[in-house]
């Protein structure tokens, strides 16, 4: 028999697995007929970042990347809202028109995945919060939403925020939504601060520098009034996946980016080889179009696209960083290291449940975090994927209830329970 | 104490007085319980003073351990309990209630850490604002946020109400700058939420808790992040002949991809109020004016400011002062930081209205704002934060007479209203508290408000934490809960600078 929704105009068929609902009418009336009927419910956007936690097998499967596009840009007011589906890749030519754009820097998963979908949605990639070398001076994608529309687990239309920055009215709730992997609220509407794209860019690279001094440079910058906006370092072994004409020096890579005007960049970059004393070191300075291509390296995790190894991201006091790296040479990963020393992605060609709870237990003891972000289903299935303690894993339970007290949308995709 | 309706008051929690006071002293000491009438009396109000009432006890507790303690105890005992840091709110989030303990984190007052590798304080939260700054600047940094109380207010207290000041455009407010906190539940339980790195996992505790108003949680200590201070900060000041130049200026400063670290507008009663003051040389034939600060190394400073001047003279500007030294600099904030104090001077009473708009309706909301002050017969002084919309409308009253004071309640009502009608919102920087708890309605329906509810109710099912505070009572927004003001005291904290 087809079931169809009595209150609305549109008729749908909710004997299907897989819905595209294309407007928010049926949204709400596919979340309330699971929620009547008690299906748990797999939201996915274009499945850039499908395989990031854990997998599910959902009686239904809520596919937003139809209910996609640009509901309000106003780029004197920075801000942009649209529809949950839209693509980063067409929020981003959009802003460009106006020499804006999303500063953190949302982190394209589509080359580690091998999945091709204009960079996924932006509903999904801040129901994932995964934020680019930009980090530590503009924020993560949580620092960027102002405001949201989405519905809860019973199918209630919610929304918080609005489009302006300084907001203290009523719980922040687009921060709690924000890096929640669409277990709580199923995202309609999103409003972003967008930023002015920076004039100029240029990159310094130091060349051959052991990791001890390339985080000393790094933080040593990143604490200088010259205001970097990007520091990451490759080992040596990582080199080879860059060709620039200015690069000529072999080994590692220690690179400070710098944005800004003309003349800001050019002083800053005085300015910080002076600070630091790079002028006698083995020195390249990236230009505009090869700074721009460099850190889009960093960004879609390039260096760990070739192989098919299992990916881990962990993240660490910058002051932990070197300890933390001698603490799991054992383990052999391949490396590198971005926001200023303190975002490690590690790359290991074997990898089981039982090797990343030691991981897991080096990195907590250095007051960090980890999560896996690729493995093969079996490691996955057997392993905690992010971290959680079970005060924090109490507190969120009961947040999770009082969205979706049925827990219909996607159960256990973080955690077991949740 | 306002006929503003708040939570039943539990005669027998009053009754047990005595006892409670027994048994409160096993968890701390007996010196750090307050029960006698003269010594609640400063705690009976915060920075919005015209709502007061005197708790049942206050306590002032001492370690992380105390505080568990106690939560636990009323959380048993079914005792509500009213959070406080430095008291200098602004929208009564920190109002006592006949019934409560309220529990005062003043004895948290020490900063735990200065960790310059990692670029962070550990504070504990009733260290002040500005005393994050004091300690770390011997190495050039500094800590963002600015609510212009920073010389009083209090980090646990800026977590509360996600606090922050003139530099938010660039810098961000509160939310933006803390990177974790350990935090209390009213169960006792004590919780590490972040730590000493950005985006910790799981579900965004951190920003649900900064701006809950002492809803969710007790503060016991807080990790900010600290930045280095830029190399070169400049101010410029310029004048207008209409409102609408100087808005027009902002959204074209903006538009021209320039982000500056703080953007002011005041008008022209303001101006000559503050400028009576401060002596900050004003333009006072202006119309309005706007102060733009921009910061960055030497070089990029000049050439900004050249670009705002350039900017605001195509946009008929009428008088252009860019400071040629820091003290230069801060006289020209003196001024602005003197809105309260001068307001004062002109009226017997005042009150500050906090609201954010897009900024592209500043001259229409003002527009709108004026249009009020004559229908209301009441004078009205306006200073923006016009980077980020945030309006500070300065009512001016006289609170002896009633209706002036009704009608003062009215006014700023009415400017919220048109804050959310022109896509803004209710409060930009001050929190809804007690304040704003029933115009809440104007924003949010039936389904958000309860959804935030629920939040409340699965960390706090018997609404103990702060109860009475942000959302509606009656939740009806014809049934509107807020009342009368009567007596408002502008004599509190009147030495702190607010803007």
């Amino acid at each position: 028999m087809v079931e169809t929704n009595q209150n609305s105009q549109t008729s749908l068929d909710f004997n299907i697995e897989k819905f595209e609902p294309k407007n928010e009418s049926e949204i709400q009336q596919i979340i309330k007929y699971c929620f009547k009927k008690n299906l748990p419910i797999e939201i996915v956007g274009t499945q850039t970042k499908q395989g990031i936690g854990k997998n599910l097998q959902c009686a239904k499967t809520l596919n937003m990347s139809q209910f996609s596009g640009i509901i309000d840009y106003k780029p004197e007011e920075l801000y942009i809202t649209v529809k949950a589906g839209t693509p980063i890749k067409t929020i981003q030519e959009e802003l460009k028109k106006n020499n804006q754009h999303l500063a953190f820097e949302p982190i394209n998963f589509s080359k580690i995945f091998k999945t091709n979908s204009n960079e996924g949605t932006i509903g999904g990639t801040l129901s994932c919060n995964f934020s680019g070398s930009r980090r530590f001076r503009v924020g993560s994608a949580r620092d960027h939403i102002l405001g949201f529309k989405g519905f809860n687990g019973k199918g209630e239309k919610v929304k918080s925020g609005g489009t302006v920055v300084k907001n203290v009215t009523g719980y922040d709730l687009s921060k709690l939504i924000t890096g929640s992997f669409g277990t709580l609220v199923t995202l309609s509407e999103i409003t972003l601060k967008v930023l002015p794209l920076e004039a100029e860019t240029k990159t310094i690279i130091v060349s051959g520098l052991p990791l001890e001094h390339g985080l000393a440079i790094m933080s040593s910058a990143i604490s200088s009034s010259n205001d970097p906006s990007g520091a990451l370092y490759y080992p040596g072994n990582l080199r080879n996946n860059f060709v620039f004409n200015d690069l000529t020096h072999p080994g590692s890579i220690t690179a400070i980016r710098v944005e800004g005007t003309k003349i800001s960049v050019k002083q800053r970059i005085e300015n910080l080889i002076e600070d630091l004393s790079l002028r006698d070191k083995k020195l390249a300075i990236l230009d505009l179009t090869q700074s721009e291509i460099f850190w889009e390296v960093a960004r879609s995790i390039e260096v760990f696209s070739k192989n098919d190894g299992n990916i881990l991201r962990a993240v660490v006091p910058p002051s932990e960083t070197l300890n933390l790296i001698n603490r799991t040479k054992n383990f052999h990963p391949n490396y590198f290291i971005d926001w200023g020393g303190s975002l490690i992605w590690m790359e290991l060609d074997y990898l089981s449940s039982q090797k990343i709870d030691q991981l897991r237990q080096r990195i907590l003891a250095a007051n960090g975090y980890i999560t896996l972000i690729k493995s093969r289903e079996s490691v996955k299935s057997s392993s905690e994927i992010f971290t959680i303690d079970p005060i924090k894993f109490k507190i969120s339970q009961n947040i999770k209830k009082s969205f979706d007290p049925k827990r219909i949308l996607n159960p256990g995709k973080m955690y077991t329970g949740i | 104490m306002s006929t503003l309706k708040m939570p039943r008051v539990d005669r027998q929690t009053l009754k047990n007085k005595d006892k409670i006071i027994v048994d409160i002293s096993r968890f701390t000491r007996k010196q750090n319980i307050l029960s006698e009438n003269e010594e609640l009396k400063p705690y009976e109000t915060d920075g919005l003073a015209a709502y007061r009432q005197t708790p049942m006890l206050v306590v002032l507790p001492e370690t992380t351990q105390e505080v568990s303690r106690i939560l636990s105890y009323c959380n048993k005992n079914k005792i509500k309990v009213v959070p406080r840091g430095a008291g200098t709110g602004l929208a009564g989030s920190a109002l006592p209630l006949a019934d409560c303990i309220l529990l005062g984190l003043g004895k948290f007052n020490k900063i735990k850490e200065i960790d310059f590798s990692n670029r962070c304080v550990v504070a504990q939260p009733g260290v002040t604002n500005l005393a994050i700054t004091h300690a770390v600047q011997n190495k050039g940094f500094y800590y963002a946020p600015d609510p212009s109380s920073q010389m009083a207010c209090s980090i646990g207290g800026n977590v509360a109400e996600n606090s922050g000041g003139v530099h938010s455009l660039k810098y961000g407010t509160t939310t933006n700058n803390i990177l974790g906190v350990e935090a209390v539940l009213i169960d006792g339980t004590v919780v590490r939420i972040g730590g000493k790195v950005f985006d910790s996992p799981g579900y965004d505790l951190l920003g649900l808790i900064t701006g809950s108003e002492g809803l969710l949680c007790v503060i016991t200590e807080v990790t900010v992040k600290i930045l280095k201070k830029p190399d070169t900060v400049k101010a410029i000041l310029l004048g207008f002949s209409s409102m609408e130049d100087a808005g027009n200026s902002v959204m074209k400063i903006i538009s021209n991809g320039i982000i500056p670290a703080g953007m002011e507008i005041m008008d022209k009663v303001l101006l000559e109020a503050t400028n009576n003051f401060s002596k900050a040389g004003y333009p006072l034939e202006a119309e309005a004016m706007l102060i733009v600060e921009l910061d960055g190394t030497k070089s990029e400073v000049e050439e900004l400011i050249k670009k705002v001047a350039d900017i605001c003279k195509e946009n008929k500007c009428t008088s252009v002062k860019i400071s040629k030294s820091d003290e230069e600099r801060l006289k020209f904030w003196s001024g602005r930081k003197a809105a309260f104090p001068a307001c004062g001077e002109m009226a017997p009473d005042y009150y500050c209205v906090d609201g954010t708009i897009p900024r592209s309706k500043l001259a229409k909301v003002l527009r709108e704002i004026t249009k009020l002050s004559k229908k209301y017969k009441l004078p009205v002084a306006n200073a923006f934060h016009a980077g980020d919309g945030n309006l500070h409308p300065i009512i001016m009253f006289d609170a002896n007479d009633k209706t002036s004071l009704e009608k003062t309640e009215k006014f700023g009502e009415d400017i919220l209203k048109l804050c959310v009608k022109f896509g803004g919102v209710l409060s930009g920087e001050h929190g809804i508290g007690i304040e704003k708890r029933e115009l809440m309605c104007e924003m949010f329906n039936d389904n958000d408000i309860q959804q935030q509810i629920n939040i409340k109710n699965s960390l706090d099912p018997s609404s103990l934490l702060n109860p009475g505070k942000v959302y509606p009572i009656l939740r009806k927004c014809a049934e509107e809960g807020r009342l009368h003001i009567h007596g408002r005291d502008k004599s509190k904290f009147s030495d702190i600078p607010r803007f």
